[in-house]
């Protein structure tokens, strides 16, 4: 198992990676670092001069690293309601107990998140391809994955464009509204606050929903 | 002065919705920058639009405030930079959470509240194995029965044979015949296509009862919050076909009228859907004046209606898909509210019928007399007779007798023209069973009437309009003649 520091690397690199275009990171201040070692030796990276590349071999682990610490954030923001300005904190200490599984449970516990409260992509995982599988008890869920007469209210909303926001924002779907799911099919029905609106699967799966009883 | 008492009480007064301190600091930052005084609304107010990029507000400070401008945009694109979500979103849900809070603070609800009578029958309608069959028997009761039946039947029976047959044409045309001594005059007036014996009685023997019905039945349905619902049933099929749920509504009313449809068009929210609509709207919805012929057309053959029916099904969806996987542009999105059943008023369908009748005899009544006339010019110059011979070869090819050329003519003056053309000679005795249908359907998919080839050309332009037409007159015929074909090809007689 690879150690917290080395995990905080790979991200940082698996970061670098997906946001800010292909350029190496810095070797600055890790340069004796024991994680960077850790890492090497694994050959998960290389090092030149001044930079520390990631090659193909930890793309792989760089980004699930990425994944725990994103989850880790919902898991924070979402449902045990952690300020804001702590959320990165404590998430990175959580993030490093979430593994082999772990991880997947609370990804769907908290309804496959594509986005961290920050607005970042979450890399998705294999849990996420295939959703119908595990049963779990689930605190967060897209609307779309509700069940008949679920109740809740608004979490959040992820839209693809910002056009998809607009109109869910025209309707009133905004965080905290209490929303239930009255129909699936053939359109989704639900009811918000005292109106009823019908919407497309697209929409639906828009919408985060934290489950009350 | 005004503009005095606003900026010393606005500080004071408006500053009921507080946001972040952050989102205040920009706020405040542009609004030293406004420093034109002639906005009509207060700062505050106008601030928080321009964070939020309202596009005519831009415009509008752009065109006051021309020296501030470029240093607001920076301020809103700082603004953006500072939050992960758009700003409108900030902004709204902080009014929403204001919101709740005034109305927590008044307002209780049971916890689980009693499901009404309204609520189980609304929630039977949007359910699909319910909803199914409730739909036809909707369209039995209120498309057939009394818009069929009881308006294109029993009282255009009553003006046409009644009232125009036995009284005012025998009347008029012994009037202008003893007034008028000249032939051509007479012609114009009281002839076979006469502005009153052909023009004014079409309008109100014909057209005027079937119209009248129909916007009366689709009044009490829209009264009743029934199209929504209708709309969340059929947005998965609409999808496949380019459209949303929403074109439902337009689509329905142009079974009453196909022009005043393709204006309703407009409440479509993108350009696709509105161009896919106007199509389908020309080529595959007939109108309630030529739906109302067609029935009585293929009375008493329901094997022709079903035929009929299911080819001009099959062309809608067709054409439908085919125009979704060619047009380009952003996919349709479904959403809209399901308000609460409610028993309609009377007093308000009245009124509505009424209008939509104003404006559709404002619209059509002129077009009527105008065709008569062109058909009157038509005849004495020959031109007429020239177009008919040209037609000949298309409707031969269709199988159909030659002297229905004349229909289809009449048909682009107005659709319910031909298929009240098509009547007369069925009348007489000259149409198959097998013809008949393949008349509905060629005349039904054909050139829509002047009036809603205006429309088109209004609403979508004069490229898309007439390209549209062109499509149309080809693909009408091109039916026709598959449909014809298949028919001998499986000696089906219907």
């Amino acid at each position: 198992m690879l150690s917290e520091h080395a995990e905080e690397i790979l991200e940082a690199l698996a970061i670098q990676l997906e946001e800010q275009g292909k350029k190496p990171l810095e070797l600055g201040a890790v340069r004796d670092d024991p994680a960077i070692e850790e890492l090497a030796k694994l050959g998960f990276i290389r090092r030149d001069a001044g930079h520390i590349h990631l090659l193909e071999k930890g793309k792989l682990e760089a980004r699930a690293a990425l994944r725990r610490h994103r989850l880790a954030e919902r898991l924070m923001a979402d449902i045990l309601d952690v300020k804001k300005q702590v959320i990165n904190e404590a998430s990175c200490k959580f993030e490093h107990l979430l593994h082999e599984g772990l991880e997947d449970s609370v990804c769907t516990t908290l309804g496959h998140p594509k986005v961290c409260p920050h607005g970042k992509p979450i890399p998705p995982g294999r849990c996420c391809q295939e959703k119908e599988k595990k049963q779990l008890m689930k605190f967060i869920s897209t609307l779309s994955e509700l069940e008949i007469k679920n109740r809740g209210e608004v979490a959040y909303l992820h839209a693809k464009d910002n056009s998809q926001m607009q109109k869910l924002m025209s309707i009133g779907v905004l965080p905290g509204m209490s929303i239930s799911l009255l129909q699936k099919f053939p359109s989704y029905v639900l009811q918000l606050g005292q109106s009823q609106f019908a919407i497309d699967k697209e929409l639906a799966s828009s919408i985060y929903v934290r489950l009350t009883k | 002065m005004q503009n005095q008492n606003l900026k010393k009480s606005e500080s004071a007064r408006l500053r009921g919705i507080g946001y972040s301190d952050t989102l205040e600091i920009f706020i405040s930052k542009i609004q030293e920058l406004l420093k034109s005084g002639d906005y009509r609304i207060t700062k505050r107010a106008l601030v928080l639009l321009i964070l939020q990029e309202d596009e005519e507000i831009l415009r509008l400070v752009k065109s006051r405030d021309p020296d501030s401008f470029p240093l607001i945009g920076k301020i809103i694109q700082e603004a953006k930079n500072s939050y992960s979500q758009p700003l409108n979103y900030i902004v709204s849900l902080r009014r929403q959470q204001e919101a709740s809070r005034i109305s927590g603070r008044v307002m209780a609800f049971a916890k689980n509240p009693i499901v009404s009578l309204q609520e189980r029958i609304s929630r039977i309608m949007m359910n699909p194995w319910s909803g199914a069959p409730i739909l036809l028997c909707i369209l039995y009761y209120g498309l057939y029965k009394f818009v069929g039946t009881f308006g294109a039947g029993v009282l255009v029976d009553f003006l046409e044979d009644r009232v125009f047959g036995s009284y005012i044409n025998p009347w008029v045309t012994q009037l202008v015949n003893s007034a008028l001594p000249f032939k051509l005059l007479q012609d114009l007036l009281v002839g076979e296509y006469g502005v009153i014996t052909l023009g004014v009685r079409y309008a109100f023997a014909i057209i005027l009862p079937i119209v009248a019905t129909f916007f009366f039945a689709f009044a009490i349905v829209e009264d009743t919050g029934y199209l929504p619902r209708l709309a969340m049933l059929v947005d998965q099929l609409f999808k496949r076909i380019g459209l949303s749920g929403r074109a439902v509504i337009p689509l329905v009313l142009g079974f009453g009228c196909d022009t005043m449809a393709t204006m309703v068009t407009r409440t479509l929210p993108t350009k696709r859907e509105r161009i896919i609509a106007t199509l389908l709207l020309a080529l595959a919805i007939p109108c309630s004046a030529q739906m109302g012929v067609i029935l009585a057309l293929l009375e008493g053959r329901p094997l022709g209606l079903i035929v009929w029916l299911g080819v001009i099904i099959l062309v809608f969806l067709l054409v439908g898909f085919l125009a979704s996987k060619i047009m380009p542009g952003e996919l349709p999105t479904f959403y809209m509210e399901i308000p609460p059943l409610r028993l309609p008023q009377l007093s308000n369908i009245l009124r509505k019928t009424y209008s939509r009748l104003k404006w559709y005899f404002k619209e059509i009544l002129p077009l009527f007399i105008f065709a008569s006339l062109l058909i009157w010019l038509g005849q004495i110059t020959g031109i007429f007779g020239f177009f008919v011979k040209i037609l000949e070869h298309p409707i031969s090819w269709l199988g159909l007798p030659l002297k229905a050329a004349v229909a289809f003519l009449f048909g682009f003056f107005r659709r319910d023209y031909g298929a009240a053309g098509l009547y007369d000679l069925k009348k007489e005795g000259l149409l198959s069973g097998n013809q008949l249908v393949v008349a509905c359907v060629t005349l039904t998919l054909f050139l829509p009437c002047i009036a809603q080839l205006l429309m088109n050309v209004k609403e979508r332009g004069i490229r898309m309009g007439i390209a549209m037409s062109i499509f149309i007159l080809f693909f009408s015929f091109g039916v026709g003649y598959l449909l014809n074909i298949i028919l001998n090809l499986f000696h089906i007689v219907l």
